[in-house]
């Protein structure tokens, strides 16, 4: 099932109307004053939640690209990687506004000195080359090759992201840990690709001109 | 299904908030009127669920937090981790009956229930600043009895130095894992005895609600607020100063004292600001929780950064 391009487009847009959702919702609880008592954290907190699970929702496309074969969603990568970038930065700026008011001296000593407020801030600067590079000239100027491996840092970003909240939490460690255990099954099955792309390339390894051979290919290594 | 509590008074008959508080402006505005010897006490006291409370010239002047963020907003992790998981399951404890063990190095241990609690010492009104260890604060209106004069009546043997406080714990219906359960809490006997320190009863004049510890617990107002222990089964009188629940969870990151301290950091953030709930911009935390001029003295010539 490939949608056509009309329907392709009407898929991108409801699909960016979604990733507007949490916000929307964020700003009518703000607005209904249904946070809790205090709003701000609760603001800070879903911010950087729903940075995380568009993170990983964006590294879930490959894996569920090859395994259902709908190739054309990797189409839709680029709108959830974006809103991770926005989100993330709608996190720093409500830690920066809501929860510091600009108190820069403070805000510089935070994230020197606080493990936790370092890992956050670094995965976020990763972020900014990627959202940089995320249109279809940048693509073409850099080249697919070398867009793809910057475009890896992802996967760091995704553990500094798990990190970051692994570190501030209190004692309950279930949440962080959800997301560890999501994004360890999304890079584990990446690995476990790449392992056996290894193994498919050191079998062939040792016989150079396959294609030359024609009938019966023997295998004289074993593994 | 909710367990109702069967309530020794009804409901009509508890003054709301806004009612008393307004009585009690009126009555104190009119106290500063009149003379005093016209109007003896009145300014000093106000009805409520408890009766009338005498007011505490060791309350804060200070605008309470609303009841609304008072009881919604808590950590009371054997009922959820979540600050709003403990108003939601209320019905995982029930306050009444309820039994109280004081033991340990004392010459008179008993068992009491809270009405007697409150027959050997009779509750006042304490509004107390209240800081978290994760940065923010309230301001909240207890009903308690001072520690000490408790303290006194089982009369604690020379060997005592520390207080062991003891939270309720049930497997069954509450959280399992996160901490070491019981909940534990300790104090030096000093501190224990000083005239700040309650074991609360009520807040906004009415009966403690389950989320914040009901029905008896500890309120320290200079310490970070996870030294009050909620729903207190037991006060132990010991030797050696006691190993606290989070001082098991994180030797590093809490100590036995938790004296608030805007100069020591917890180690994953700063503890020189804190919000105070409902307020918009952060306001510095202040030594002791503004309390210096009355704890201050407990502490001299010790490093408070070293014992944190």
């Amino acid at each position: 099932m490939t949608p056509s391009n009309p329907q392709l487009t009407a898929i991108k847009a409801a699909l960016f109307l979604a990733c507007l959702l949490p916000a929307g919702l964020l700003w009518q609880g703000f607005e209904a004053d249904s946070l809790g008592a205090n709003p701000i954290e609760a603001i800070t907190r879903s911010l950087g939640e729903w940075t995380l699970r568009f993170l990983l929702i964006t590294l879930a496309v490959t894996p569920l690209r090859k395994y259902t074969g709908w190739h054309w969603i990797v189409r839709l990568r680029r709108t959830l990687g974006l809103f991770a970038f926005a989100y993330g930065v709608a996190h720093l700026m409500s830690y920066v506004w809501l929860d510091q008011f600009f108190d820069w001296p403070a805000i510089a000593k935070d994230i020197l000195k606080r493990p936790f407020i370092t890992v956050g801030f670094a995965a976020l600067v990763l972020m900014i080359p990627l959202a940089a590079t995320s249109s279809n000239f940048a693509i073409r100027r850099l080249g697919g090759r070398k867009w793809q491996s910057l475009h890896r840092a992802i996967y760091p970003i995704a553990m500094l992201g798990c990190l970051h909240f692994w570190w501030l939490v209190k004692k309950d460690i279930t949440e962080p840990l959800v997301y560890s255990v999501i994004l360890a099954a999304l890079l584990g099955v990446r690995m476990w690709w790449r392992e056996q792309e290894r193994r498919r390339q050191l079998a062939g390894a040792y016989l150079p001109q396959t294609p030359k051979f024609k009938g019966k290919v023997i295998k004289i290594f074993s593994e | 299904m909710l367990i109702r509590r069967t309530a020794d008074i009804l409901p009509s008959e508890i003054t709301p908030p806004d009612v008393y508080r307004s009585r009690r402006n009126f009555l104190a505005q009119a106290g500063g009127l009149t003379a005093a010897a016209a109007l003896p006490m009145a300014s000093a006291h106000a009805a409520t669920a408890f009766g009338p409370l005498a007011a505490s010239p060791l309350s804060t002047t200070e605008t309470p937090t609303s009841r609304r963020a008072v009881t919604t907003y808590n950590n009371f992790y054997e009922l959820g981790t979540d600050k709003s998981d403990p108003a939601e399951n209320i019905h995982r404890l029930k306050p009444s009956p309820w039994t109280l063990r004081i033991e340990g190095l004392v010459n008179k241990p008993r068992s009491l229930g809270i009405d007697e609690l409150l027959k050997l010492v009779p509750p006042e009104e304490r509004i107390y600043r209240m800081r978290c260890v994760e940065g923010w604060s309230m301001v909240i209106p207890w009903v308690g009895i001072p520690l000490g004069s408790l303290l006194k009546l089982v009369e604690p043997q020379g060997s005592a130095k520390y207080v062991e406080f003891v939270s309720h714990y049930d497997r069954a219906t509450m959280t399992r894992g996160v901490l070491d359960w019981p909940y534990t809490e300790g104090l030096r006997l000093d501190e224990a005895r000083h005239p700040l320190t309650i074991l609360a009863v009520g807040l906004y004049g009415e009966v403690l609600p389950v989320q914040n510890g009901a029905p008896v617990r500890l309120v320290v107002p200079w310490k970070y607020g996870f030294k009050g222990a909620k729903s207190l089964v037991a006060i132990r009188f010991v030797e050696r100063q006691p190993v606290t629940a989070w001082m098991k969870a994180g030797p590093s990151e809490y100590g036995f004292y938790a004296n608030v301290n805007p100069d020591v950091d917890h180690p994953r953030w700063s503890q020189a600001t804190e919000r105070r709930i409902g307020e918009f911009t952060k306001r510095k935390t202040l030594m002791l929780n503004g309390y210096s001029d009355q704890v201050g003295s407990l502490y001299a010539g010790m490093d408070l950064r070293r014992f944190y």
